[in-house]
């Protein structure tokens, strides 16, 4: 296939056969070579047309000229503790701040790679999903991407900053792979934000992975800020173990095409699973939620709860996947889906999936699609609340109900700001 | 302060009011009784500029203006004070900021400096008193999970903070057990001066043991088939409105 060819030719032309990558890499494109991309016979892209993602012609890595004033406008916090600065893909040493920590490592992937060499290619590997098209093309071409390994017993107090910027009018592609790993008993705050400079057609095909090991908290909060031409696919892969609790609230405000794939594996006892996504579409954007959660063992919580805006013609998909395996007894698992579509051209495929093999669970999904409440307005307005004050307040209510799972307040109201500002 | 003339409202092209007549001056309560259907939501719908209520003719002056011609919000800030029969709840607003942000609308419109956080906190606080909720009742997201009577209660509460000149209160009683009922009508009592004036709506005399009304009005079929004193709805509990029915029958004849 024509756009298949394409990728493996850029997989030739970034060869490295000094990288001790080298070998993950080939098998990948290997392995790219011989799967297809998904159509939408493919149930699990039955809403998502992803041809036009892959008929582009890509460069990789196009050059930038961005200064550390601009890097500020998108900063959420002013003086942040940890920022690792991408532009294009490629990380920005000079933009990026990072504190020397005893016992966190934190740093750009190819970074990590030449310190801890044997360790990160064998993370890379692991984390390659052979089956999936889009994990193996982000192994062929990975570029770079952020390591933040936490040892045991250390609460590290600030959020860790990822900021990545895209900046270009050429189309290119950025394969980013993001490892993870915290350790027992420890907790940390990663916060991504995707911002672009010129609204550029661009691919960001996104893999993160976190390892989250027992009595670990990680929060986790992404906000997806893309051109409206760009388009990123996301993978994100949560391993979860004994008493362990991970928390993510995702924002999707831009981009033309954005699929998330998350994954939660609940893989012992006690664990709490918190999935939590805002999504608001305009013009032609279509937002794509794709989450899975494997309960395998009893006494876990998961909750999830995906709220959408949709107006003119975007488009969002939810799909949520729960499964509650025979021997995981004992399961809390809440799922909620809410959307409101401003505009009659503006429409939602919302799929939530429940598969309980145990019997003793509690669990409920649910999902809606309507209006903004027209009796919510009417009784705003019977108290002397202006028509457009009565629709900033319900939708900051809408939204609110997401962004109070931001647990640090001053991120939480920066986060507020930006929605607020966003409609 | 109100008057209505001649009033007739349609509801999906069928006729709810027809030829519906009142005047209320200020420091009155005028208690408005009926069977169901015979307007009684429709007239205070229709005060409250509720779309969907048709006026195909008559007049409504309120202080001088052309009600009808009011939006929803101005009639709100012109002191029309609407207690709903069924509150809404809408989930992800709190009480204070709801409170703080109609008080501030209002406040707008008059001409007045915001109030900010704290003075509006101190004020809602005082209020609530009246009927007897507290700090965690105004964290809650408004209406959301309330009980019968705490909607009946925040809708007083609403009353008291925003301040009125005619308030129509919509079958407050409905859905209310007694202790409900005492403390709302208790807090409704305390709101009641020589300036404001009150429409009660009600399908039952029992609240009207607790806020005692200067006329009864008595709704059938879209209009006001009788008007007395507060004795006019004893007789209608004792009687019920079938009598009302045959007498009305009989005029018409």
């Amino acid at each position: 296939m024509n756009t298949k060819q394409h990728f493996i030719s850029l997989f030739e032309g970034i060869e490295q056969s000094d990288s001790p990558l080298q070998p993950v890499r080939k098998e990948a494109i290997e392995t790219f070579s011989q799967l297809e991309f998904p159509t939408k016979r493919n149930e699990e892209w039955k809403y998502t047309n992803i041809n036009p993602i892959v008929e582009k012609n890509y460069s990789s890595s196009p050059k930038s000229n961005v200064t550390q004033e601009k890097i500020n406008e998108y900063l959420l916090e002013q003086t942040p503790t940890n920022v690792l600065v991408f532009v294009n893909g490629l990380f920005c040493e000079e933009l990026s701040k990072i504190e020397k920590q005893e016992g966190i490592v934190i740093c750009n992937l190819n970074t990590a790679l030449e310190d801890h060499r044997e360790k990160v290619t064998k993370f890379v590997k692991e984390t390659t999903n052979n089956k999936e098209i889009f994990s193996v093309l982000n192994t062929a071409l990975l570029q770079d991407g952020v390591f933040i390994h936490v040892s045991q017993n250390k609460v590290v107090e600030n959020p860790i900053f990822i900021l990545n910027i895209s900046d270009s009018k050429e189309p290119f592609i950025h394969n980013g792979k993001n490892i993870i790993d915290v350790g027992e008993n420890s907790q940390v705050s990663i916060v991504e934000n995707y911002h672009h400079i010129q609204d550029g057609t661009y691919f960001n095909n996104i893999t993160t992975n976190v390892f989250v090991a027992q009595n670990a908290h990680v929060y986790h909060t992404r906000l997806q800020m893309e051109s409206r031409e760009a388009y990123q696919v996301t993978a994100l892969n949560i391993h979860q173990q004994k008493n362990s609790t991970y928390t993510s609230v995702n924002l999707d405000l831009g981009g033309g095409i954005i699929r998330n794939n998350i994954n939660v594996d609940l893989q012992d006892s006690h664990i709490e699973s918190n999935l939590y996504g805002l999504y608001l579409g305009k013009d032609k954007q279509l937002i794509d939620n794709h989450t899975f959660i494997d309960h395998a063992k009893p006494h876990c919580n998961s909750n999830e709860l995906y709220k959408g805006i949709l107006d003119d013609r975007a488009r969002a998909v939810f799909n949520g996947k729960v499964l509650v395996r025979q021997d995981a007894q004992k399961t809390n698992a809440f799922q909620s889906n809410q959307n409101i579509l401003l505009s009659e051209n503006a429409g939602v495929d919302t799929k939530p999936q429940l598969e309980i093999f145990a019997d003793d669970v509690k669990c409920s999904h649910g999902a809606t699609v309507g209006e903004l409440d027209s009796g919510a307005m009417f009784y705003l307005r019977a108290r002397g609340i202006g028509e457009k004050e009565a629709h900033i307040l319900l939708r900051q209510a809408f939204v609110a109900e997401v962004l109070q799972f931001v647990k640090q307040e001053s991120l939480r109201e920066k986060l507020e700001d930006i929605v607020m500002n966003h409609f | 302060m109100l008057k209505i003339k001649n009033l007739h409202v349609s509801v999906d092209g069928t006729e709810i009011l027809r030829g519906l007549n009142l005047e209320i001056a200020k420091g009155e309560v005028h208690a408005i009784m009926g069977p169901n259907g015979s307007g009684k939501s429709t007239l205070a719908n229709v005060l409250s500029g509720k779309e969907d209520y048709e006026v195909t003719s008559g007049e409504i002056t309120y202080n001088g203006q052309d009600l009808l011609e009011m939006s929803i919000e101005d009639r709100a800030r012109e002191g029309v004070f609407m207690a709903f029969q069924y509150p809404v709840e809408i989930p992800g607003v709190t009480m204070i900021n709801f409170l703080k942000t109609a008080l501030n609308a209002n406040r707008e419109y008059h001409d007045e400096k915001k109030m900010g956080a704290r003075e509006i906190l101190k004020l809602v606080r005082e209020k609530a008193k009246l009927v007897e909720v507290d700090d965690d009742f105004l964290r809650r997201a408004v209406n959301e999970g309330f009980s019968g009577g705490e909607k009946k209660r925040n809708e007083i509460l609403q009353m008291a903070v925003l301040g009125f000149k005619l308030a129509v209160l919509d079958e407050t009683d409905s859905g209310l057990d007694i202790d409900a009922l005492r403390i709302v009508s208790a807090g409704i009592n305390q709101l009641r001066n020589k300036d404001n004036a009150f429409i009660v709506v009600t399908h039952y005399q029992r609240l009207l043991d607790h806020i005692v009304p200067d006329f009864v009005h008595v709704l059938h079929k879209g209009v006001i088939v009788k008007s007395g004193d507060k004795g006019l709805a004893l007789e209608l509990e004792k009687q019920g409105y079938a009598w009302l029915k045959e007498e009305a029958a009989a005029a018409s004849s």
